[in-house]
């Protein structure tokens, strides 16, 4: 087997073990490449079929296009799409580019509060209705029990040392002192009541491997990622207030291949991008902690 | 290529990987300055670990808490590097980095020797099936990169190993902080002729002698997303060995059901007509058979794995709470999962000397321990030492995997837990001077415990109370009794899952037991039974007999149902049925109809 197919086969196997063993499943597509990747490796798992629904935190300040595109691939792919956020703050002015609060104090209300909020099922939820060709609000306040997460080991510190099943307490908290162990394609699957746990399918894959298995499986990836002419790309996609992009000339995938192999990108971080990151010394583990992706 | 760095605290596993990725020019831009700066921000001397102990807590203590994957890539291949904690507290996490590497490097501090851990960590190499061992040893610049204290260590450790059957593939001398022997030599050490540490990651041979195996799937879970409009019926699940073929005749162990394999299904590839170890695949058969999720799906030409309860295996326990007799443990092995029971501990053995000992009467965290393992139901497994991905396993207990272990051997269990603690039941059953014949004279009719079974719920409540009715017109003394009565009331303090499902299966065998002890024709109605419930109710029930009532498709493995009713049958018909084989077993008298 090659590298990428021993990715793919462990990822198929988590997923397959999460459907098994939590009948409350949801998984988060936040429409960049990862969790896409992750959507295609659902497919791949259950043979073309995804049997759990998706869940998208739209912090409204998403760029545009994600929106078209993930409505594209709702109907494209008969996905089963919710979509939650954070509507209080929204109406309230209360986020970081109304000058409100900070950028780590911005994403903790707008992704981790109504990420929180959303699963447990006491904000309401939207769901994509595939005779109407919209969004209705979703009668099912169940909370989820099981969330899968498209995050990656290299991404970032505290990222490299989570579990593939992964759980947390009532108060989605993380404790990183005392994870369970997991051996032998065995993982935590057991919970006491009150818990639940985040599947992370893509642990050992590296921004690499995700772009390599896109052009391998010729996955319809967001333009996004792509220079359209302008001489800019986005590198990793967020909210337009705190996301840019980045110089490159990379118009394809192979492009983007090149670029991180042997180009311009092969020793510069992933999220430099991202401004969050880097507010204090661990930004990221802090947001983490408290139950962001 | 997973390679996991393993050994005691503080001899410097974390340094060791820091400074490879360093040296390799592997951290990203942005990191080793964002490093960095946080170091002089808190006024602290940079150290390469702190690359890897990255969350903070680990920077505040200096040692590393959890497993940290690294990437990093020669000429050659690419490597996840898995950093294993050396404190004895984070043993878990460390076990959980080993298990999924296929060579591990073991670092020994050069001035303090090799410790407790060193020991500890070479023992779990050996358990977790870890054959490719190198051992750096760190920290020379500390002994004047003295040659003669590196062949000591060397010496004593290689002993160390021999006893546990592992052959290191190198020993290393380096100094991580000085850069000594890790990616480049240095004159330091001009005296060492074998391999440096980079040069020892691309000397690691990948092997997979697993396609050459015998074929093991381990049945994931069974697909058929007829919603969807997708009629296939899938077995899904990842070849833990072996390879399979369009047409192949197979066999799904324990229950012994055989088909073939009609085709390989997969999302966006070409039509396959074979799979092999490693892929996460999916088969539909030829002839349709009833089998459950974690049943091993394996090839009939191949030799077979053993079916049994009871084994002989050693184990490996991270519990807060001591393994114990007493208690009902989970058991997951490949993908099924079975209550399970420590019959025996032959041996706790201290994997950081290797002494043992052989009283103990519990298994304590961080004991090593060679026990007898019991199964409520049969279980397919192969040994370890012939397969070891299918011959491992570990134990759940209160939520948490608690244990780890290998099979070494199966034990003949013909005298289960079951049988011996209904033999003592029975054995000091006080009865009164009525005897079952006396009381069957009496009321004129037999004792049975009258069992339906199959999917069809509320056909069975139909014809269960028509028969109740019947009976009790005809003056015999009969019980209906619902489940849902029994899960409300007398199983009202255990959950009702797959978990807790045994002991709702002990409980109405007791129940049964007094029923029909009492003369009475007891009769309910269970779903989802399988061949092992209805023989623990007929054990349970016993010195009675019981009478099993199928209707719909016969979903049984071996068992054969005294009668199959077909789905959806009506009452009446179903009722006279019923009677007819009452009379036949002689519970009802002719004459009394």
């Amino acid at each position: 087997m090659t590298h990428l197919e021993k990715l793919e086969a462990l990822s198929v196997h988590i997923l397959r073990e999460a459907y098994r063993e939590f009948k409350s499943l949801v998984m988060l597509w936040s429409i960049g490449k990862d969790s896409t990747v992750l959507l295609w490796l659902t497919r791949k798992a259950f043979l073309g079929h995804v049997p759990f629904p998706l869940l998208h935190i739209d912090t409204g300040y998403k760029i545009p296009e994600m929106i078209e595109y993930r409505d594209k691939f709702a109907k494209a792919w008969h996905l089963n799409m919710l979509v939650g956020e954070n509507s209080s703050a929204l109406g309230s002015h209360q986020t970081f580019p109304d000058g409100k609060l900070n950028r780590i104090e911005c994403c903790k209300a707008l992704k981790s509060e109504a990420l929180k909020h959303t699963l447990s099922g006491e904000w309401p939820r939207k769901r994509f209705d595939h005779n109407l060709g919209d969004y209705i609000i979703d009668q099912n306040v169940e909370a989820f029990t099981g969330v899968i997460v498209g995050v990656r080991a290299d991404e970032e510190g505290s990222r490299s040392k989570e579990r593939y099943f992964s759980p947390r307490d009532k108060q989605n908290d993380w404790d990183i002192g005392d994870q369970p162990p997991e051996l032998w394609h065995q993982f935590k699957t057991d919970f006491a009541p009150g818990t639940h746990i985040r599947v992370h399918p893509l642990l050992d894959w590296t921004e690499l491997d995700i772009w390599e298995y896109i052009a391998k499986e010729n996955i319809p990836i967001i333009p996004l990622y792509f220079n359209r002419g302008d001489g800019k790309r986005y590198r990793s996609l967020g909210c337009y207030p705190c996301t840019k992009p980045v110089d490159s000339t990379a118009t394809d995938i192979r492009g983007i291949v090149e670029e991180l192999k042997t180009g311009k990108f092969v020793n510069i971080a992933e999220r430099a991008g991202r401004d969050q990151d880097k507010e204090d010394g661990g930004g990221l583990e802090t947001l983490r902690r408290e139950g962001y992706m | 290529m997973n390679v996991v760095v393993v050994g005691h605290v503080d001899h410097g596993k974390s340094t060791i990987i820091g400074r490879l990725l360093a040296d390799t020019h592997s951290i990203p831009d942005g990191k080793l300055e964002q490093v960095k700066a946080t170091c002089t921000r808190n006024a602290k001397p940079f150290e390469y670990a702190f690359l890897l102990d990255a969350l903070k807590d680990e920077q505040a203590q200096g040692i590393t808490i959890d497993t940290a994957r690294s990437f990093f890539k020669t000429e050659k291949r690419r490597y996840i590097i898995i950093d294993a904690p050396g404190h004895i507290e984070f043993l878990k996490n460390m076990i959980t980095g080993a298990s999924r590497a296929d060579a591990a490097f073991i670092v020994i501090d050069a001035k303090e020797g090799i410790q407790e851990n060193s020991r500890r960590h070479g023992y779990i190499m050996s358990m977790l099936g870890i054959n490719q061992v190198a051992v750096i040893v760190n920290k020379m610049d500390l002994v004047g990169y003295n040659e003669q204290k590196f062949n000591e260590i060397a010496r004593e450790y290689s002993e160390f190993l021999g006893r546990l059957n592992l052959r290191p593939v190198s020993f290393i001398p380096i100094s991580a902080i000085n850069g000594v022997n890790i990616g480049a030599r240095s004159t330091d050490i001009a005296w060492h002729k074998g391999p440096t540490v980079l040069e020892q990651f691309d000397a690691f041979e990948l092997k997979d002698s697993r396609t050459s195996l015998p074929f093991r799937l381990p049945v994931q879970d069974i697909y058929k997303f007829t919603e969807a409009g997708d009629d296939r019926r899938i077995f899904a699940g990842t070849i833990s060995s072996g390879t399979a073929k369009v047409g192949d005749e197979i066999v799904f162990l324990p229950s012994g059901k055989t088909s073939s394999i009609k085709s390989i299904e997969s999302f966006n590839t070409t039509e396959k007509k074979k799979a092999s170890t490693g892929e996460a695949t999916g088969f539909t058969l030829t002839k349709q058979v009833y089998v459950k999720q974690g049943e091993l799906m394996v090839k009939a030409s191949d030799p077979m794995p053993l079916v049994g309860a009871r084994f002989r295996a050693n184990i490996f326990w991270m519990g807060k709470a001591p393994l114990i007799r007493e208690k009902r443990y989970t058991i997951k092995l490949n993908a099924t999962r079975s209550s399970l029971k420590l019959v025996n501990i032959i041996n706790v053995i201290d994997a950081s000397d290797l002494s043992s000992e052989k009283n103990k009467q519990q298994v304590d965290r961080h004991d090593v321990a060679e026990c007898i393992l019991e199964t409520l139901r049969p279980v397919a497994f192969d040994l370890v030492k012939d397969i070891k991905f299918t011959g491992r396993f570990v134990i759940i207990d209160n939520y948490e995997i608690a244990g780890a272990g290998i099979i070494l051997e199966k034990v003949a269990d013909q005298d289960s837990t079951l049988h011996d603690y209904v033999r003592d039941r029975e054995f000091s059953w006080e009865s009164g001077t009525i005897s079952p014949a006396e009381r069957a004279a009496i009321y004129g009719h037999g004792a049975k415990f009258v069992v339906f079974t199959g999917d069809e719920t509320t056909t069975k409540d139909i014809i269960a109370t028509e028969l109740e009715k019947q009976l009790i017109h005809s003056s015999f003394k009969t019980y209906y009794l619902r489940m849902s009565n029994v899960i409300r009331g007398l199983d009202s303090d255990i959950k009702y899952g797959p978990e807790e499902r045994e002991e709702h299966i002990r409980r109405l065998g007791e129940l049964a037991r007094i029923l029909t002890d009492s003369g009475q024709i007891f009769i309910t109605s269970v779903t989802n039974v399988d061949d092992y419930d209805i023989k623990t109710l007929q054990l349970l029930n016993s010195p009675h007999e019981i009478l099993v009532v199928n209707i719909g498709e016969n979903k049984f493995n071996s068992l054969v149902p005294d009668l199959n009713l077909e789905a959806g049958a009506k009452a009446g018909a179903a009722v006279e049925a019923v009677f007819s084989l009452l009379r036949q077993k002689k519970v009802l008298l002719d004459f009394q109809i």
